[in-house]
């Protein structure tokens, strides 16, 4: 018995010099690990997204404040399981929006569409576009422009809650309206 | 050593977490998450095995006990029952040395005795013997060699070649598998692309984002991975050069770009692309050509393609029946698919075995979201697994082993289930959560 202890004291003594080396190297945030890994800051391709001081570089990181009067300041549509139906607040939230884009044209937002953790993630990726087409094509019918929309699904991916409850997934099946800026950044 | 060795027995599952975070602390780089072992359940009619603690004379690393790795490794599979080592009877380290009716007495019917040795050019090498004690008969005789620090594969091909001799299947015990770590709480979520032994040891790190990773894809010579990045806010897909980090960016297109699935030929990739509309189809992108064939073309969700071993069809999830169901599909422009999966109300992330006889799927099995497998000769499905979120389903490349992630409680883990639904292990991330596993190819 005494062996045992002193057995989970050795592994908990090596785990904690490996939590203490981890949490040194924590806050480097574009980690290549020498030769045999890239980073997601390669090259010429993507924006900075491990770099937390990159700004409007390439990709989409140009996300502004927006309008916050009234009904503007929502800026997430929920959805029922299993459905990318527009009800409820929803409804108005989306309506407010369309008749800001309408009334703006140089507006532009980014539709982000997401699900709860359930299932298959590509295929959780697919339902996630169909809500975010779905809050689209009400923008376009309610005036706004086909060049005011992106859309991006995260599926499951990016969750607004942690959780493994339906307290948790309800807050999850979403569509986010991110407002980017007006003018594309330019790259220095 | 033998007072050492009683407590390795003893404490197997301390052993894996040992060997694991000494694999770490070497010369790569380590990923976040590391991986804990535990077996899950039992095994059927093993076959009994002693196999002796290896001789280690100059000290291959004085943690290296690769009698240890193989034992773990032939356990795991779930055909085989070692013989703790407190039983045996003697601890021989050559084929001649052992007395075989001693460990016929003792229940082992074989036997695998071994030594390491320093060579000329640094390296070591793992001599081992496999003895069946029912005829005395040597069954194997070889050397695999490795440099100091990197022995664990030399173990592990050792219990291929046993796994081989005694079941006539080849063994995956060298193999690597990629998976997806994430840590922090959403929505300040973190995320690693990981390589590491089929065991879980010797993890590193191939790429790190801000951004979700998913959808890992080993190329059919195990040198490359695609993958789905949302690095730059928009889904695109990229293969990378496991060993230099090389990466290309395959498809940006508008929408969704996802599912990418290396044709067995390595020429092409299988992908999902949403376009503008937002109209999940399937596509063939030849790498070289940078072609693009359209596959599926229908509103419904069509994603997650997966190529038949003769890379003439393709299995594919789709929800055009109203929910998600399996389909098969020619590797064509034109073809018209065949549904296959007809026993509930959503089957999706179709995976095939090697041998092109089963396939694996995620299924809603009263309410739980569980692995099955569909015998694609006569349709009948086996349930596979027992959790509420399992998903991610890959074949090991024998065909004999699925790894899929798994959620217990609040942390998100891998395990294996051998394809006789018998034998279990789960390897779980000591913080933050690993998912979408995806077992590589035999390398040579």
């Amino acid at each position: 018995m005494s062996e045992k202890v002193s057995m989970h004291r050795m592994i908990a003594v090596l785990l904690l010099a490996l939590a203490c080396a981890l949490t040194a190297c924590k806050s480097n945030p574009s980690k290549p690990a020498g030769a045999e890994a890239g980073t997601a800051n390669a090259g010429a391709e993507g924006s900075g997204a491990t770099n937390p001081n990159a700004s409007g570089s390439g990709g989409g990181d140009d996300e502004i404040a927006g309008p916050q009067a009234g009904l503007l300041a929502k800026r997430t549509v929920y959805f029922e399981f299993d459905s990318s139906e527009i009800k409820g607040d929803g409804t108005d939230i989306v309506a407010a929006h369309a008749k800001y884009l309408a009334s703006n044209a140089g507006a532009r937002v980014r539709l982000e569409g997401h699900t709860d953790e359930r299932g298959s993630r590509e295929y959780n990726i697919g339902l996630g576009e169909r809500r975010a087409q779905a809050v689209r094509r009400a923008l376009l019918l309610q005036g706004a422009a086909d060049a005011q929309i992106s859309t991006v699904s995260y599926g499951e991916e990016r969750p607004a809650a942690a959780g493994h409850d339906e307290t948790a997934w309800a807050k999850n099946r979403r569509v986010e309206i991110v407002y980017l800026g007006t003018a594309p950044a330019t790259k220095p | 050593m033998d007072m050492k060795a009683r407590d390795f027995l003893r404490l197997r599952r301390v052993l894996c977490t040992a060997a694991i975070v000494g694999g770490l602390l070497g010369a790569n780089p380590p990923a976040r998450a590391e991986l804990q072992i535990e077996i899950t359940s039992g095994v059927r009619d093993p076959v009994p095995i002693a196999i002796v603690p290896f001789a280690h004379p100059e000290a291959a690393g004085s943690d290296f006990d690769a009698a240890g790795i193989v034992q773990h490794d032939l356990e795991g599979s779930g055909r085989f029952r070692a013989l703790p080592r407190e039983r045996m009877p003697a601890t021989p380290t050559r084929a001649e040395e052992v007395a075989s009716p001693s460990w016929k007495a003792v229940g082992s019917d074989y036997v695998v005795v071994g030594r390491t040795v320093k060579l000329d050019n640094g390296n070591i090498g793992v001599d081992f013997e496999l003895v069946n004690t029912l005829t005395g008969a040597k069954l194997a005789a070889q050397r695999f060699t490795g440099a100091p620090g990197a022995m664990r594969n030399a173990a592990h091909r050792v219990s291929d070649v046993i796994y081989q001799k005694i079941l006539g299947v080849r063994g995956a015990f060298a193999t690597r598998i990629a998976y997806v770590a994430a840590d922090g709480e959403p929505p300040a979520q973190h995320f690693q692309l990981i390589v590491a032994d089929a065991d879980g040891a010797n993890q590193h790190m191939v790429l790190e984002s801000r951004f979700p990773l998913m959808s890992p894809a080993w190329s059919p010579d195990g040198q490359w991975l695609a993958y789905v990045s949302f690095e730059t806010k928009h889904a695109a897909i990229y293969v990378q050069l496991v060993r230099s980090g090389e990466r290309k960016q395959v498809s940006a297109r508008a929408g969704v770009n996802g599912a990418p699935a290396w044709s067995p030929d390595g020429r092409k990739l299988a992908l999902t692309l949403g376009g503008s509309s937002g109209n999940p189809n399937i596509y063939i992108l030849d790498l070289a050509t940078q072609d693009l064939t359209p596959i599926t073309d229908d509103p419904a969700i069509d994603t997650e393609p997966e190529w038949a071993p003769d890379g003439k069809s393709l299995y594919f999830t789709s929800d055009r029946a109203g929910s998600p169901q399996i389909y098969q599909i020619g590797a064509h422009a034109g073809a018209r698919p065949k549904r296959l999966t007809f026993g509930g109300n959503y089957s999706a992330r179709p995976r095939v075995s090697p041998d092109g006889s089963q396939l694996a799927m995620v299924t809603l099995d009263n309410g739980e979201y569980r692995i099955a497998v569909q015998d694609l000769g006569n349709g009948t499905v086996r349930m596979l697994s027992h959790g509420h979120l399992d998903e991610s389903p890959s074949f090991a490349p024998n065909g004999a082993t699925l790894i899929y992630s798994e959620r217990e409680g609040s942390h998100g883990s891998l395990a294996t289930v051998s394809t006789d639904g018998l034998t279990g292990l789960r390897l779980k991330a000591s913080q933050g959560e690993v998912r979408e596993p995806a077992w590589g190819p035999f390398t040579p």
